[in-house]
């Protein structure tokens, strides 16, 4: 049984992925019967490129993937560079967690009422300092840029890629690296941007291509901060799916098509910056400067991390402040009174989303967790490990869900349901975000499961224990707080998946996510704050789950806390 | 509680293990009942191969010829919960998520009647009477070493594996577990092998010595 498990998790992520763009890329060129397409043909094409606009869309959909990945990139390294054990590190390491469970859309509908000509940094500066009586006439949100998307995904990938950084800094014994460094005359940050880098940069290689994927074909951020017109690539995509005239449906898939080609277009560019950087960076390591620039870097790092984590949080008081606000004139920073009626509005209608997002989140996280502890302990007990050949190309496999544009399968993932005669359930949704909710599971997991002391596993068998009851008895236990972390994260990831639900769910599946960015069209701030907040919270609620109960159950076993 | 006429002896019978080709070690002993032989050699010598061989664990690239038999049982094969072969390691690694009762109940058989009192008659053989309650993490070395050592009993093995159980106790307490181990090994009647590179062990211990290179 549990020899299968690998197995079974590979064809759950690749099948449906290859079986999606399978079906993505026959109708992009003519061929779907169900809506009378039987002949090859170049028209979906023809059509796609006479887009008004298209080639905008394209242009800041790769600018997007690339400009946000290498400034949260250059960010994190800057930060760890500069600030390593400093009292601004443990903070941001704790905030880690919370900062990654608030979900894309809230984070951005946080920095849209942040820096809108009406929101709140307008708002604190005037009229003192701008004069502004009345909210300027600038399109700062849904810049034609695509910069307030930029800087959404930013501060939202920051802490992905810095979890990623500390996850693999484990393996490096950076510590000891820069402390031989700096016995050789190197100012701290140099010596960690000289010794340190060079290694980790090839452990977060895939989440960094995973962050350039999502960042140049994301919907639900780009609905929300994106421009508008032409829109980006992804949400022009969903507009001709969803559109009534069904015949352009073609044109989607070709769409869609284009997107995976962007993206990997995007890869690409990344890759041949990286063989520049290295090119450029072997002479910089070996060059000998010790000292000069290291106050501005570790000023930089710590700056940027602070700014970045500072926005998402005024950013999501800010939505708090926009569900409780009353009457709120202009250049008033606070309004001038505060009330329940928008809670009391929405409540009604919160229930059943709020409802079928747990229900969902609940049920692919537990499937995403038996799979995963099922691989794992497969692993352990085979005594393969993940280094040895075969199983890094399977680990690299993991990362197909979150590599390959979200929008360039899931369409055809739908029309491969249709096909089946599935109709579309909330099972589907389920399936759909068991996609993407098993690689972040696993990946959370294995590293507390592989560092495990496997001397724990032989005492309870040499005990006389099962294999089975050492793991029951012994493992699982032990790696109650690992474990915990990993389906808060399953949870968080579930909670915010926006195109699985609305494409899987036909529309007819609503969770907080999709209502959310539903309402974003609609601009009712007081009421986006309500469906934002409450997003926002669902996957907070399991990392408290996830940091008070090993407590409370370990309250009198010293040797359980701070273990794995 | 055993049948005298079953021979009890932990037999190595032309035990042989390679890595890549190349031979690690080689073995041919008879340990009898009570009886400690002591396994010395330097680091790399193939001590703890030995040891993860005996005891089940040993990981697949190795090649390993020849039988270890217990008991008048074949157990070369056998999967390490299956083979009776008991454990004691550097350190006690009592399970930090069990209390120190929980720990002992964690080594006796299922089937064992009123595991309560037996529990609590091992805590009083080890002079830790009314500890059971306790977190592990909250014992002295000392004290978590005794409790391991009576886990290790506790869970009725055939033969016991010593894997320098002393190395990492101070002096005076090193002396006094060697002592209180050997005992309890010997009154038990078990078949142990040790391995160490402490000349001190081998002495207390009292055996027969085989030296690896």
């Amino acid at each position: 049984m549990l020899r299968l498990a690998p197995w079974l998790i590979i064809s759950l992520l690749v099948g449906p992925i290859l079986a999606g763009l399978a079906m993505a890329v026959l109708p992009a060129f003519g061929y779907l019967p169900a809506l009378g397409g039987e002949a090859a043909s170049l028209a979906p094409w023809q059509a796609l490129f006479a887009q008004p606009g298209l080639a905008r869309s394209v242009a800041i959909s790769f600018a997007s993937g690339l400009v946000t990945t290498a400034i949260s990139l250059a960010v994190v390294l800057l930060f760890l560079a500069g600030a390593s054990g400093s009292r601004l590190d443990r903070w941001i390491r704790r905030m880690i967690s919370p900062l990654l469970s608030i979900p894309h859309a809230a984070a951005a509908f946080g920095l849209a009422f942040l820096i809108a000509p009406s929101g709140l940094l307008a708002r604190l500066v005037s009229p003192e300092l701008t004069g502004w009586e009345r909210p300027p006439d600038a399109l700062v949100v849904n810049d034609p840029w695509g910069l307030a998307l930029m800087a959404g995904l930013i501060i939202k990938e920051i802490p992905f890629l810095l979890l990623m950084s500390l996850a693999a800094l484990h393996q490096l014994d950076a510590e000891r690296r820069v402390a031989m460094a700096r016995s050789l005359g190197y100012r701290p940050a140099i010596a960690w941007l000289k010794v340190v880098v060079p290694s980790l940069y090839p452990l977060i290689r895939l989440p960094v291509f995973a962050v350039i994927a999502y960042a140049s074909s994301v919907v639900d951020v780009a609905m929300i901060l994106g421009p508008t017109l032409p829109p980006t690539l992804a949400v022009s995509i969903l507009t001709w799916f969803n559109d009534p005239d069904l015949s352009r449906r073609f044109m989607a898939s070709a769409g869609a098509l284009l997107q995976f080609g962007v993206t990997a277009a995007a890869l690409a560019s990344w890759w041949g910056l990286e063989c520049l950087v290295r090119r450029l960076g072997r002479g910089w390591v070996t060059g000998g400067q010790r000292r000069r620039g290291e106050r501005v870097l570790r000023l930089a790092g710590k700056a940027l991390i602070l700014l970045a984590a500072g926005t998402a949080l005024v950013g999501i008081a800010g939505l708090a402040l926009n569900s409780l606000a009353g009457f709120w004139r202009f250049p008033d920073a606070l309004p001038q009174a505060f009330t329940w009626q928008h809670w009391q509005r929405a409540l009604p209608s919160l229930g059943g989303p709020v409802t079928a997002t747990l229900m969902i989140a609940t049920v692919s996280t537990l499937l995403a967790l038996g799979l995963s502890l099922a691989a794992l302990e497969n692993e352990q007990r085979s005594g393969r490990h993940p280094a040895q050949g075969r199983l890094t190309s399977a680990l690299t496999l993991l990362y197909l869900p979150l590599i390959v544009p979200q929008i360039a399968f899931l369409f055809g993932l739908v029309v491969v349901m249709e096909a089946l005669g599935t109709r579309p359930t909330t099972w589907l949704v389920i399936f759909g975000h068991l996609l993407f909710v098993l690689p972040y599971v696993f990946l959370s997991l294995s590293e507390a499961y592989r560092r495990f002391d496997p001397r724990w596993t032989r005492v309870a068998l040499t005990l006389g224990a099962t294999p089975n009851g050492a793991f029951w008895r012994v493992r699982l236990p032990m790696l109650l707080a690992p474990l915990l972390t990993a389906m808060a994260v399953g949870l968080a990831v579930s909670i915010g998946q926006y195109l699985p639900t609305l494409l899987l769910g036909a529309g007819r599946v609503t969770t907080v996510t999709t209502e959310a960015v539903a309402l974003a069209a609609g601009g009712n701030r007081r009421l986006i704050g309500v469906w934002a907040l409450v997003q926002a919270s669902l996957p907070l609620v399991g990392f408290l789950i996830a940091v008070g109960l090993p407590r409370l159950l370990w309250s009198n076993r010293r040797g359980m806390r701070g273990t794995p | 509680m055993t049948d005298p006429c079953l021979e009890l002896d932990l037999i190595f019978d032309k035990v042989h293990i390679a890595l890549h080709g190349r031979t690690l070690l080689a073995l041919d002993a008879r340990i009898a009942p009570g009886e400690v032989l002591t396994v010395m050699g330097p680091s790399g010598s193939g001590k703890s191969t030995l040891l993860a061989f005996t005891a089940g664990f040993l990981a697949t690239t190795f090649e390993a010829t020849g039988q270890v038999r217990l008991a008048e049982r074949d157990i070369t094969a056998l999967p390490a919960e299956r083979r009776g072969i008991g454990l004691l390691f550097q350190d006690p690694l009592l399970f930090p998520h069990l209390s120190v009762a929980g720990n002992l109940r964690f080594g006796l058989p299922s089937a064992t009647p009123d595991k309560a009192a037996r529990v609590e008659a091992a805590l009083s053989a080890i002079g830790l009477a009314g500890f059971g309650e306790r977190d592990p993490s909250t014992l002295s070395g000392g004290q978590q070493a005794r409790v391991a050592l009576m886990r290790l009993l506790l869970s009725a093995p055939s033969a016991v594996l010593l894997d320098e159980p002393f190395s990492k106790l101070d002096t005076a307490l090193r002396h006094e577990m060697r002592e209180l181990v050997f005992d309890r090994l010997r009154e038990a009647g078990l078949p142990s092998l040790l391995v160490t590179h402490d000349h001190a062990d081998a002495a207390a211990a009292g055996g027969r010595i085989i030296t690896l290179e």
